[in-house]
């Protein structure tokens, strides 16, 4: 269960470029709820998830992860509750370490790290089998370093990284953006299949409004720092993005007229 | 020939200790200039005072590990640049080293040394003695590479490489680089202690520049016997450290004044850090770059959080038109 109440942020306070990137958010996601996010630009989607993963510390309100006040927690002491994959598909990995180095870093999230040696036989064995879910043929290639990896295995490593240690929550920030069509698909068939297995909490923001509708069971739309839609279940299920684009319409139709009747 | 191979393996603990804060770490520690004195200043202080030559040796690593920590906490802490907070320990340790000593130098002509022995046999200067260097230096080269190779060591490798990721799987990055900074000069310390036993005397002097000598080494090493693993990399590091003692004997041996020793090593370090961007220089020599490929590193900046395209607005627009 995650929790967001009151959530303010804002950039640039008290110069001319102020900017308010979430205004009194409140959300409340259901443990395992797969929860979309879109919105236009500066919306406050990335500030959302920052928030979320203490990267930022919101201006006002409360972060609750399953009843415990996490607000001031930094990211790094989150991480062990918080998986993330990231737009950029080197920011999830480490590039001049192996693939079963990476990958032991992501299993010893959230525990002590000692002088144990850190790639062990029994490890190995785990981290092979985990990789052939993936059917990338990476398992074969545990000692090759990441950075030879192209975008899209370097992103399918980077979501298995970021939720095989089970974390309570899963953060997807436009993580197939960067990647081409084909790619894309890949990474969006890797996330279905597990976030189905490990079922974590997630939020994923995205641009792509197909991806939004057909991944996931609750969708919210973002607009100017605010929760605008938010839909689920049935009426998540048979939403079109033409739906999506009419409620956005709306929602800057409302905006439009009130300035004119401010005008 | 001998002497210059016995200094080069002396003094690659210290460039192994370089190589971790400089490589692993990406950090330019300049603190090294002053652990160094103080790891030497240290032992030889407790050396004229009758204390056991290993423990005098011990403690010079031990003052090394708080100099590094000390840069550390200003790095970290005090949200002070990299560079700038190892030059600040550097001058602060100048004063600091003086005090350790009482004076600018400490000479240990009569005193009972880790060297003694091998003085005594008359083994310095022979290859035995450099074996015996060589031996040392290799124990601190397997230290590192298991140490690189645990849980802790691999935290503080995704911490050099990319600090976003370390953070997203729980590493506290200020940790890892203190922790690497101690580690470090720590090594520096004890390089510093080893080296004023072998020279007799501890003086003030004698940090000046290694940072320089230290980057060398790693930089030199690494471009000629390669960096494809931990292993392979540190053990180029130690070579290096004899390369550039050999290529300053031979400098010297030319007839080179010994006060442009200085000038020319960094212009060593110049050119093996230019070099091999050149496409010429890299087609005929194979030499490998110094430069890794950086990853995303360091914190996000405010314009980051705020979205960039903007698919809805585009879409909506195209739909009105």
């Amino acid at each position: 269960m995650l929790t967001l109440s009151n959530i303010s942020q804002s950039f640039y306070r008290g110069t001319v470029n102020e900017k308010h990137a979430l205004r009194k958010v409140s959300i409340e996601i259901a443990e395992g709820e797969f929860v979309t996010v879109i919105g236009s630009n500066g919306a406050g989607k990335s500030t959302l998830l920052n928030v979320v993963a203490g990267k930022l510390h919101p201006d006002s309100g409360t972060v609750t992860i399953e009843g415990r006040d996490v607000t001031r927690l930094s990211d790094h002491d989150r991480a062990s509750m918080i998986g993330r994959v990231f737009q950029d598909p080197r920011a999830g990995t480490a590039p001049e370490m192996t693939i079963e180095e990476n990958l032991a870093i992501a299993y010893t999230r959230g525990k002590a790290r000692g002088l144990r040696r850190g790639v062990t036989k029994q490890r190995r064995d785990l981290f092979a089998a985990e990789l052939a879910t993936l059917e990338q043929g990476l398992e074969s290639r545990l000692k090759t370093r990441v950075a030879t990896l192209s975008g899209g295995q370097r992103q399918a490593l980077s979501l298995l990284m970021a939720t095989f240690s089970e974390p309570k929550i899963l953060l997807l920030d436009e993580h197939t953006a960067a990647l081409d069509p084909q790619r894309a698909a890949l990474v969006v068939r890797l996330t279905r299949e597990l976030v189905e297995r490990h079922r974590p909490t997630t939020l994923m923001v995205t641009h792509n409004m197909e991806q939004a509708l057909e991944l996931g069971d609750r969708l919210i739309m973002m607009h100017d720092g605010e929760i605008v839609v938010d839909v689920s279940g049935e009426r998540k299920a048979r939403a079109t993005v033409a739906d999506l684009l009419s409620a956005f319409e709306e929602v800057r139709g409302a905006e439009l007229s009130d300035r004119t009747l401010l005008g | 020939m001998i002497v210059a191979t016995e200094l080069g393996l002396l003094y690659a603990v210290m460039a192994l200790g370089v190589y971790v804060t400089f490589r692993i770490l990406d950090f330019p520690d300049l603190t090294v200039d002053g652990s160094f004195t103080s790891g030497g200043a240290t032992a030889a202080v407790l050396l004229v005072n009758n204390v056991n030559p290993f423990l005098a040796t011990a403690a010079g690593f031990g003052v090394g590990c708080i100099a590094g920590v000390i840069t550390g906490l200003l790095h970290t802490k005090g949200h002070i640049n990299g560079l700038l907070a190892g030059i600040l320990t550097q001058i602060g340790l100048y004063s600091i080293n003086l005090r350790i000593m009482g004076g600018a130098n400490v000479p240990l002509l009569r005193t009972s040394t880790l060297m003694t022995p091998l003085r005594e046999a008359k083994l310095l200067g022979t290859w035995s003695s450099a074996a015996l260097f060589g031996a040392v230096a290799l124990v601190v080269l397997a230290i590192i590479v298991w140490f690189l190779h645990t849980d802790l060591g691999l935290a503080m490798q995704a911490t050099g490489e990319n600090e976003v990721m370390a953070r997203s799987f729980g590493i506290s990055t200020d940790r890892q680089k203190i922790l690497g900074l101690a580690l470090s000069n720590g090594l520096v310390g004890l390089a510093g202690a080893i080296v004023s036993q072998y020279q007799g005397f501890a003086d003030i002097s004698m940090g000046i520049g290694l940072i320089v000598a230290g980057l060398a080494s790693v930089i030199i090493g690494q471009a000629i016997f390669g960096s494809r693993n931990i292993l392979n990399a540190a053990i180029a590091v130690v070579l290096g450290s004899v390369l550039y003692r050999l290529a300053i004997q031979v400098a010297m041996d030319v007839g080179l004044d010994p006060n442009d020793m200085k000038l020319m090593s960094a212009l060593l370090v110049v050119l093996a850090l230019v070099l091999p961007q050149w496409s010429v220089v890299r087609r005929i020599s194979g030499l490998r770059s110094a430069y890794r490929g950086a990853g995303p590193q360091g914190a996000l900046t405010a314009d980051e959080y705020i979205d960039d395209v903007d698919d809805l607005e585009i879409a909506a627009k195209a739909k009105g038109e």
